[in-house]
Formats: C-alpha cells, sequence, structure tokens
C-alpha cells in the first residue's frame, strides 16, 4: 500500500491527509516535532490569556486520529533524500516513504539584529514559543515591561496578551501607522488608536537597532535607531514569518525563500510536493504572494494536493482572496484585494467611511474607470462571505455593492447597522440618491430576484 | 508545558486577583447571606422586613458593584481572560466550596425544609420566617420554603442579569436577551402567581411561561379540578397550557428555533444565562458526552410522556355519558399522536436522522404503544404495569428534584450551567426535536473563515462541539442549541450568526470550503 508521509501537523498538513483519508486507504504518516496532535496555530494567543486550555485548541479528540487510521510519528526531520525516498530523523534512522508532502510551515523572520540569542527573545509562532513565553513572561512582576517589535497581525495578538497580564508593552512599528504597509492609512491610522487606547506604548516610525543583554544573558533592554534605551524583560520579534526549510539545504528539493512548487504544488521531484507557508510558487497567482502565510491558504492547498494525490491531479487556483484577523476588540475582515497606499494599483480608487466611535469603519477598492468591485475591508462590520464572493466573481460594479450592502451584513441580530450611513455618504461623495435596498434571503442564499 | 493546571490556585494567578472595591463588594454580598444564614440558625432578628431587605439588597449592591468593577473601566469586548486560570471558574478549590454549598442547598430546600424553619400548620421560624412580610406584602400569604427560593432565584436573576449585560455590552442580542428573562422571571415565574393567589385564592399556583412536559405536575388530578373550580379564567389557563405545547411552542420553535424560550423565556434557562454564566465553558464537549446527553434526555422525554398519562388516566372515567374523555378516548388519543410525530419523521425526515436517532423512536415508539396495548390486554386498571402514583413520585423525585435541582443548578461548577437544560430537561428535548426537524432556525457558518480556534466550542454551554462544523463551513442545526448566541459573540473571526432563514439548505455539509477553486468545490461538494 501507498504509504504517504506528510512533514508536519499544522492545517496545511492536517487537511491535506483528512482529504486523502476521505478518498482512500492510504498508509497515512504524519511527522511533528512541534506536538503530539494537531492544534489552530491561531489560537495559541487564546491559551495564555486563559479563555482557553490547551486541549481546547486541539480540533480533534485524541480518538481521531486511530480512529481514521492516522500514524502519528513525535520526531524532528533532519534531512530528504528522495533518491531513497527517505527521510532522516534527528534520532539518527531512516523513516520510508512513497509520496511525501512537506508541511513544515513557518518560522519568525528576523533581521540579524545584535542580541537576538539572548533570553527573553522570541517570536510567536509556535508551541514551543508559547512555553518560552510562559517562562518569560509569566506575570507582571517576572516580566514588568514588554517590548515588541515590528507591527503585524501577530504583533498585535501578543500585545494584546501581555495587556491580559498588566505588562506593560512597548510596541515599535516601522510605519506611520499600524500596518500601513498593507492597511489603507484610514484604517491603520484607527486601529493605531484602538491599540493605544488598550495602553500600549505604540511607536510608529521606530526601528529595532539592538538587543541588549545582562551579564547573564537575559535580555535587559533595547536599543532603537532612534538611540532610546528601553528598559524590558521580553522582547517580541513579530517582524514576520519565513518558511521553515532549514532542514532541506542539504537535499536536492529547490528551493529560495520557500520550497519552489509549481501550481499542482509539485517540487519538481517526482512523489515530493509542497503545501502551506513552506511552499513558494514559482510564478505568483494573480495579486498573491508567492509565499502565502495565512491559515486558509494552507488549508486550500492541502485540499488541492489530496486530490492529486489520488489521483485527480488538480491545480491550485485558488478563488477569491479573503482574510480576517482582530486588534483587540476590533474584528476585521477583507475580501478581493484593498491595497494599502504603497502597494496600490494605478486603477484601484478608494470608497473609505469611518464611524464617528472610531471602532468601525470599510474600505472598498473599485477600479477608477470601471467602477468594477475589487475588494472591501471592515472593520467592526461582520460580512456574509459567500455574498461578497459572488459580487466579486460577478465583477459587479461600486453601485451594486452599495445599494445591496444589506445583504452582505453577517452581524449578530439586533445590532446597529450602518449601511444607511455608508450610503449617505457614498451619495455626498459620488452626487448620487442610491437608497439601500431591503435584505432579501433569496438573493442571499440562491442568488435570485 | 501546563499552563492551564494552576486553576487549584488560589493566590490570584495571573492575569486578575479581585481589586479592593471587588473584595468589599464580595464582602457585602456575602453579608446579605450571613444574614439569611443566620436566621437559619434561628438568630431572632425583630424587625423582619427591616433584615430582609437589608439582607436582598446587601446581595443585589454586591453583585452589581462587583460586576461594575469587573467590567465598567474596560472596553466593550469579550471578556474571558484568564477564565480558566480562576479558581471559581477554573474548577479549582473555591469551584468545589461553592458546588457543595450549592448542592446542600438544594438537599434541605427540596428534602429538609424544616431546617428553613417550615413548620406545618405553625407559624413559620428560621429563614422562611424572614420572608413573611414580603410573602404577605404580594399574596397575603405566609411564606414557604418556595417563596424563599422564588425570591433568590429571581434576585440571582436580575442582579447577575446586570452583570451579564455589562459583561456583553457590545452585543444587543444579549442584552434583549437578558432583559427578556428578568422580564419573564420577575413577572411570571415570582409576580404574577402571587398575585393571582391573591386576587382569586381558588386558582393553582401557576407560571404561565412553565410549560409541560417541564411543568410536569401540570395535568395532576388536583391542579385540574381546582382550575375547573376556578370558573372561567381557570379554564382559560387550563386550556393555555394544553395550547402551550401543542399549538403555540411548535409556531415559535419553527420560526426562531427553541432559542425564542430555553434563553429567551424559561426561568432554568434564565438562571443558567445569568448566575451560570461564568461556568458555561465547563461542559463536557466530548462525542460521548453528545451520546449519553442524546440517550438520557430523550429518555426523560418518555418517561415524562408515561406518567403524565398515566397521571390524567388514573383520574378519567370510563362513562362516555357522562364525559366525553374517557379513559379510551384519552388513550387512543395519545396513541394516535405519538404514532403521527413518529411517522411523520420516520417518513420525511428519516434521511435527516441518523441511525442510533432511529434505532432510538423506534425502540421508544414500541415501547409505548405495547405499553398502550398491554393494557387493554391484561384488562387490570394500571396502565403502563407501575401506578401512576409511583411514576409520579419517582420522576419528582428523580427529575424534578434531583436532576434540575441538586445536580442541574447545585453542580455549576463543576459541570456547567446547562447540565439540567441539556440531560434532564423533557420540553428541551421536545423543543429540540422540532428544531433540528422542523426549524427556520440555524447557525450559519461564514464561508471559509474558521480558523478553529475553538472558542465557539468551549463557551458553548451545551457542550456543541460547534468548531466541528464552522471548520467544515456546515451549518449548525443541533437540536440542544438554545441559542445563547455566545458561540457567534466570542468567535474573532465573524464566522457564525444565529439566523432565522429559509428552509432549504438549512443543513449543508460541504467538504472543500468557500475560497478554493470554483470547479474544485463543485466537484467535491455536489451530492
Amino acid at each position: 500500500m501507498e504509504h504517504i508521509v506528510i512533514i508536519g501537523n499544522g492545517i496545511s498538513g492536517i487537511t491535506a491527509a483528512r482529504h486523502i483519508r476521505k478518498l482512500s486507504n492510504k498508509r497515512i504518516t504524519i511527522i511533528s516535532d512541534e506536538a503530539d496532535f494537531f492544534f489552530s496555530r491561531t489560537a495559541l494567543m487564546y491559551v495564555y490569556m486563559g479563555h482557553m486550555r490547551w486541549k481546547d485548541i486541539e480540533p480533534y479528540e485524541p480518538c481521531f486520529w486511530e480512529k481514521n487510521n492516522f500514524e502519528l510519528l513525535r520526531a524532528r526531520v533532519t534531512d530528504v533524500l528522495p533518491d531513497s525516498k527517505s527521510l532522516k530523523l534527528s534520532d539518527g534512522s531512516d523513516f520510508t516513504y512513497d509520496t511525501l508532502i512537506l508541511a513544515t510551515g513557518s518560522v519568525t523572520n528576523t533581521f540579524g539584529w545584535p542580541g537576538l540569542d539572548l533570553k527573553g527573545v522570541q517570536g510567536l509562532v509556535s508551541k514551543q514559543d508559547l512555553e518560552e513565553l510562559e517562562e518569560h513572561a509569566p506575570t507582571k512582576n517576572e516580566c514588568p515591561r514588554a517590548v515588541i517589535v515590528g507591527g503585524g497581525l501577530i504583533g498585535v495578538e501578543l500585545a494584546e496578551m501581555l495587556r491580559t497580564r498588566d505588562i506593560e508593552v512597548t510596541f515599535l512599528v516601522r510605519e506611520g501607522a499600524f500596518w500601513n504597509g498593507v492597511l489603507p492609512q484610514g484604517e491603520a491610522r484607527m486601529i493605531s488608536r484602538h491599540i493605544q487606547s488598550h495602553h500600549v506604548d505604540l511607536r510608529h516610525n521606530t526601528n529595532l537597532k539592538e538587543i541588549l543583554g545582562d551579564e547573564n544573558g537575559n535580555v535587559r533592554a533595547v536599543l532603537t535607531e532612534e538611540g532610546e534605551e528601553i528598559p524590558c524583560k521580553l522582547v517580541g520579534v513579530t517582524t514576520g514569518v519565513r518558511p521553515n526549510i532549514s532542514f532541506l539545504q542539504d537535499s536536492p528539493i529547490h528551493t529560495d525563500r520557500g520550497i519552489l512548487v509549481n501550481r499542482y504544488l509539485e517540487t519538481g521531484i517526482p512523489g515530493v510536493y509542497a503545501i502551506g507557508d513552506c511552499a513558494q510558487q514559482r510564478e505568483p497567482i494573480g495579486n498573491r504572494p508567492a509565499v502565502e502565510a495565512v491559515w486558509y491558504t494552507g488549508r486550500m492547498m492541502g485540499e488541492v494536493v489530496a486530490q492529486t494525490i489520488c489521483g485527480n491531479r488538480t491545480k491550485y487556483n485558488p478563488g477569491h482572496w479573503f482574510n480576517s484577523a482582530k486588534f483587540f476588540d476590533i474584528e476585521y475582515q477583507t475580501y478581493g484585494w484593498v491595497f494599502s497606499e504603497r502597494k496600490r494599483k494605478a486603477y484601484e480608487n478608494h470608497f473609505h467611511w469611518i464611524h464617528p466611535d472610531d471602532d468601525k469603519c470599510i474600505t472598498i477598492a473599485y477600479h477608477k474607470d470601471t467602477r468594477e468591485f475589487l475588494g472591501i475591508n471592515t472593520f467592526g462590520i461582520r460580512l456574509r462571505h459567500q455574498v461578497i464572493d459572488r459580487w466579486l466573481t460577478e465583477k459587479r460594479d461600486l453601485a451594486y455593492i452599495m445599494k445591496f450592502l444589506k445583504d452582505a451584513n453577517f452581524d449578530p441580530e439586533f445590532y446597529d447597522h450602518y449601511e444607511r450611513d455608508i450610503i449617505s455618504a457614498y451619495n455626498a461623495e459620488f452626487d448620487t440618491q442610491l437608497k439601500p435596498a431591503k435584505k432579501n434571503w433569496h438573493r442571499i442564499f440562491f442568488n435570485t430576484k | 508545558m501546563e499552563t492551564t493546571e494552576q486553576s487549584m490556585s488560589l493566590a490570584g494567578h495571573p492575569p486578575k486577583a479581585l481589586n479592593t472595591a471587588q473584595k468589599l463588594a464580595t464582602a457585602l454580598g456575602l453579608s446579605g447571606l450571613l444574614i439569611m444564614l443566620l436566621a437559619i440558625f434561628n438568630v431572632n432578628f425583630p424587625n423582619k422586613t427591616l433584615w430582609l431587605t437589608i439582607s436582598l439588597m446587601a446581595i443585589s449592591i454586591g453583585i452589581i458593584w462587583f460586576s461594575q468593577q469587573a467590567y465598567a473601566h474596560s472596553q466593550a469586548g469579550i471578556k474571558n481572560d484568564g477564565v480558566w486560570f480562576k479558581s471559581i471558574s477554573g474548577r479549582g478549590l473555591w469551584a468545589w466550596m461553592l458546588g457543595i454549598v450549592l448542592t446542600g442547598f438544594y438537599i434541605i430546600l427540596y428534602f429538609y425544609p424544616q431546617y428553613l424553619g417550615l413548620r406545618q400548620g405553625q407559624d413559620n421560624t428560621g429563614v422562611i420566617a424572614l420572608f413573611d412580610p414580603l410573602s404577605r406584602l404580594l399574596s397575603g400569604n405566609p411564606a414557604s420554603q418556595w417563596f424563599v427560593y422564588g425570591t433568590l432565584y429571581t434576585v440571582a436573576i436580575l442582579a447577575f442579569g446586570i452583570k451579564f449585560i455589562l459583561k456583553y455590552r457590545h452585543n444587543r442580542y444579549e442584552i434583549l436577551r437578558t432583559y427578556s428573562v428578568m422580564f419573564y422571571q420577575t413577572g411570571f415565574a415570582f409576580l404574577i402567581p402571587e398575585f393571582m393567589a391573591r386576587l382569586n385564592g381558588d386558582l393553582p399556583y401557576y407560571d404561565l411561561k412553565n410549560i409541560w412536559p417541564l411543568n410536569y405536575y401540570n395535568f395532576e388530578q388536583y391542579r385540574v379540578n381546582a382550575f375547573i373550580d376556578a370558573g372561567n379564567i381557570g379554564v382559560a389557563m387550563l386550556i393555555f397550557g394544553v395550547l402551550s405545547i401543542f399549538v403555540i411552542t411548535p409556531i415559535l420553535t419553527f420560526k426562531y428555533g427553541k432559542r425564542w424560550y430555553c434563553s429567551w423565556v424559561c426561568g432554568c434557562g434564565g438562571l443558567a444565562e445569568t448566575a451560570g454564566d461564568p461556568f458555561r465553558h465547563l461542559s463536557d464537549k466530548r462525542m460521548v458526552a453528545w451520546k449519553i446527553e442524546r440517550w438520557v434526555v430523550h429518555s426523560v422525554v418518555v418517561f415524562v410522556t408515561l406518567m403524565t398519562t398515566a397521571v390524567i388516566y388514573s383520574y378519567l372515567g370510563d362513562d362516555s355519558s357522562k364525559y366525553w374523555l374517557t379513559r379510551d378516548v384519552f388513550l387512543i388519543g395519545v396513541a394516535l399522536l405519538l404514532t403521527l410525530v413518529f411517522a411523520w419523521a420516520m417518513i420525511f425526515r428519516r434521511n435527516q436522522l441518523k441511525k442510533d436517532a432511529q434505532y432510538g423512536a423506534i425502540g421508544y415508539f414500541v415501547i409505548i404503544i405495547a405499553l398502550v396495548g398491554l393494557h387493554y390486554f391484561s384488562g387490570n386498571n394500571q396502565v403502563f404495569l407501575f401506578s401512576s402514583g409511583t411514576l409520579r413520585k419517582t420522576y419528582g423525585f428523580l427529575i424534578g428534584s434531583i436532576f434540575s435541582g441538586v445536580i442541574g443548578t447545585g453542580f455549576y461548577p463543576i459541570f456547567g450551567n446547562r447540565v439540567w437544560c441539556r440531560f434532564g430537561c423533557p420540553m428541551a428535548a421536545i423543543l429540540g426535536f422540532q428544531q433540528r426537524l422542523f426549524s427556520r432556525f440555524r447557525i450559519t457558518t461564514n464561508g471559509g473563515q474558521c480558523i478553529s480556534c475553538g472558542n465557539c466550542s468551549t463557551y458553548c454551554e451545551m457542550g456543541i462541539d460547534v468548531r466541528a462544523y464552522a471548520q467544515k463551513g456546515e451549518n449548525i442545526v443541533r437540536s440542544s442549541c438554545v441559542g445563547c448566541g455566545i458561540c457567534s459573540a466570542v468567535c474573532p473571526r465573524g464566522v457564525l450568526k444565529l439566523e432565522n432563514g429559509p428552509l432549504e439548505g438549512r443543513i449543508n455539509s460541504t467538504e472543500v470550503l468557500l475560497g478554493n477553486d470554483v470547479d474544485l468545490m463543485d466537484l467535491v461538494n455536489r451530492k
């Protein structure tokens, strides 16, 4: 029987395993050095904050694995030897495969600052990172202040985590507003204000120069490019992630930043595939980055590679981009493409609306000539994925989006609705007289009417 | 790593120890309870009205002040920081102590009310006497242990309701729902029955929102007689009691799901959602718990159906010339109704029932019909082998007292706040049966946005593994869901929405989620 070996038990590897199991009886072994069972990486923060226990962030009960005949191996792979179709494990043993799926995820990206190896310097990517955080920042007594470097999604999560234990947080952000490399300015500024309202010392336009240690090798302070020394016991490095591929340096598998794959997620070596964060598309797909380090894309690649392995060779052909996050109390969703000023396309215009309470806003990107709907960001308002996805497929224009915005609302019942405010802002800006259409179930679910 | 196993600690593990004001608020609330405790030990309070007022005020203000300190100074949003670290909400020492105290209270309340000061034929003493002034004010009668319990129950729902509203003040669904249970508890469960007793002493105590079979004693002989003797108003109430379960309930459940009752109206649900809220994450989410739940709760439905049938049967006559509703008519009617429900489910909804549900339904149906048939063949005067009195007593003891009170509420801090609703309540099971098979209600899963984090499952008080559905892009249509809305509230990615939509496509299992190649989704999801 064909033996499928999957390295990595994150969302990509596990999704691939589940789908292969649905389609076949192939022998499946999942190797992980990180944890016994699959867990939700995006939920690491909730364990530290006391919202959930470790076992609560494991999506499947322990009996699931045996029931579905998944063999789980807790080991570290140090080398891949495609010629002999085998893996070298850290204990020196060999492990053979017929088909190999590399789903090894990411590691924290750093920029070579002095002091990175001091105790108390860490990222927040793995289970081990969480354990280290418990050790370095258990309470505000052991860790009165932490410095976080890098204003992205992991950084803001780490800030929220530390604030739940009353640890003072200084947050160094390269941009002039939070995550402004990705978010348009109006949104980035609103999120900056929200982070500050949670008593985070957010420093815009500030860069790390060096991490300073004490005589025992512990973090003592950081020094910024701007010359300020900030004492702290923890330095959270959250300047993005990069593919976890160092174990492949001696293998013939082609790598660049990540493991190079074609649209079929094939590495070029027969029987070896790469999916998820660790994979790099040889040709980026549409506006997508070549390395997509997102939960959803990992899942989608897992769904696709399972088809290929089970005899239905399938291209990774993702639909419309979407993503989501939460910045302290403000939820964020994005569908399609809304670029920041830095990356904005020549044809892309934005319609922006912000609520006076400063905790809700939306930005709609549209084609400046055709008014075609390109994408939407919402903060503090939930949208119905299905409806927005359809609008993107149907290439609706901006006026249509405005008119039927109520169909797309996904906020809980009895919540305040803002479509009227949004549309009157739109009418003022575009000198139109649009009125919102009533929400309609048939349009929402069956695309009729 | 065991970051969460420190919950036995009392030392105020991070993140939050109580601040000074919260400690004072706790002391104030406990001092109110202390007055009642002293009364239990027969400390004589000279001015009962004054001391009762002080006691109830101290409890209420203590709870509200505590809550205001806990939530009012932080921004609106999800407030679950440190839930598993705190002893009281993390099954620590305080949780066990509270569980023992509550359980003890229920045992005394149900089985030893004399220790609370109940005296047969004499003036009350103890804590019951302390409540006499309030009872006389409302109904004109002296208090009973049930009046004491009802008052404390109402105070708990009101004060902890305010706490819940402060906690979820960003969420209008939660706020309205909480106002609703506060209103129904205060008006329907507490005040109206007392006023009715004052206006018409012949009427039996009747909390109009308490529907059979939750109100399992509603059709007993003494009550039916009392209703009829009380004239038109009594007959109207009796008819309302029958319509509630057979007409009103199915219509509302079809339109809104069982939440209209379980988390908007019901008193048990009201307490669970307010005072019980800090314990909602303690419910067991394992598959095995779900399996036990299905068998236990449906067995309770069968039990209450048999018991009620036997009780009503026992006081009906045989002579159709005296009254149209004879034993025969009644038994045949019950058998017919059950057959219709069974046939409908098996013919029109068979594909939605799992194997064990089908076996269970067939098994229960055969048992009930066989028992009815047995009655006709054996020719003795007892329906269902046991005397109706034995069935009635056993049900009242096992289900009415032990399950709903001692275990259901006493074990809040250990098993979570909806143990009764989930495993024991026959009303919830009947509503759930309908919600699963014939209702517009569902929790919609938002396309492919789920990150499997587990907040929804963790904070589901009914022990539903919400995530298992959400991460498959599947709507949640579960008979046990009470529609509290917390899964939707705690979801960090806006994945879940409670809504009453069209029946078509309500139950939708998908394999490949939204966001992937549309052709692949079509291929794999094609049914």
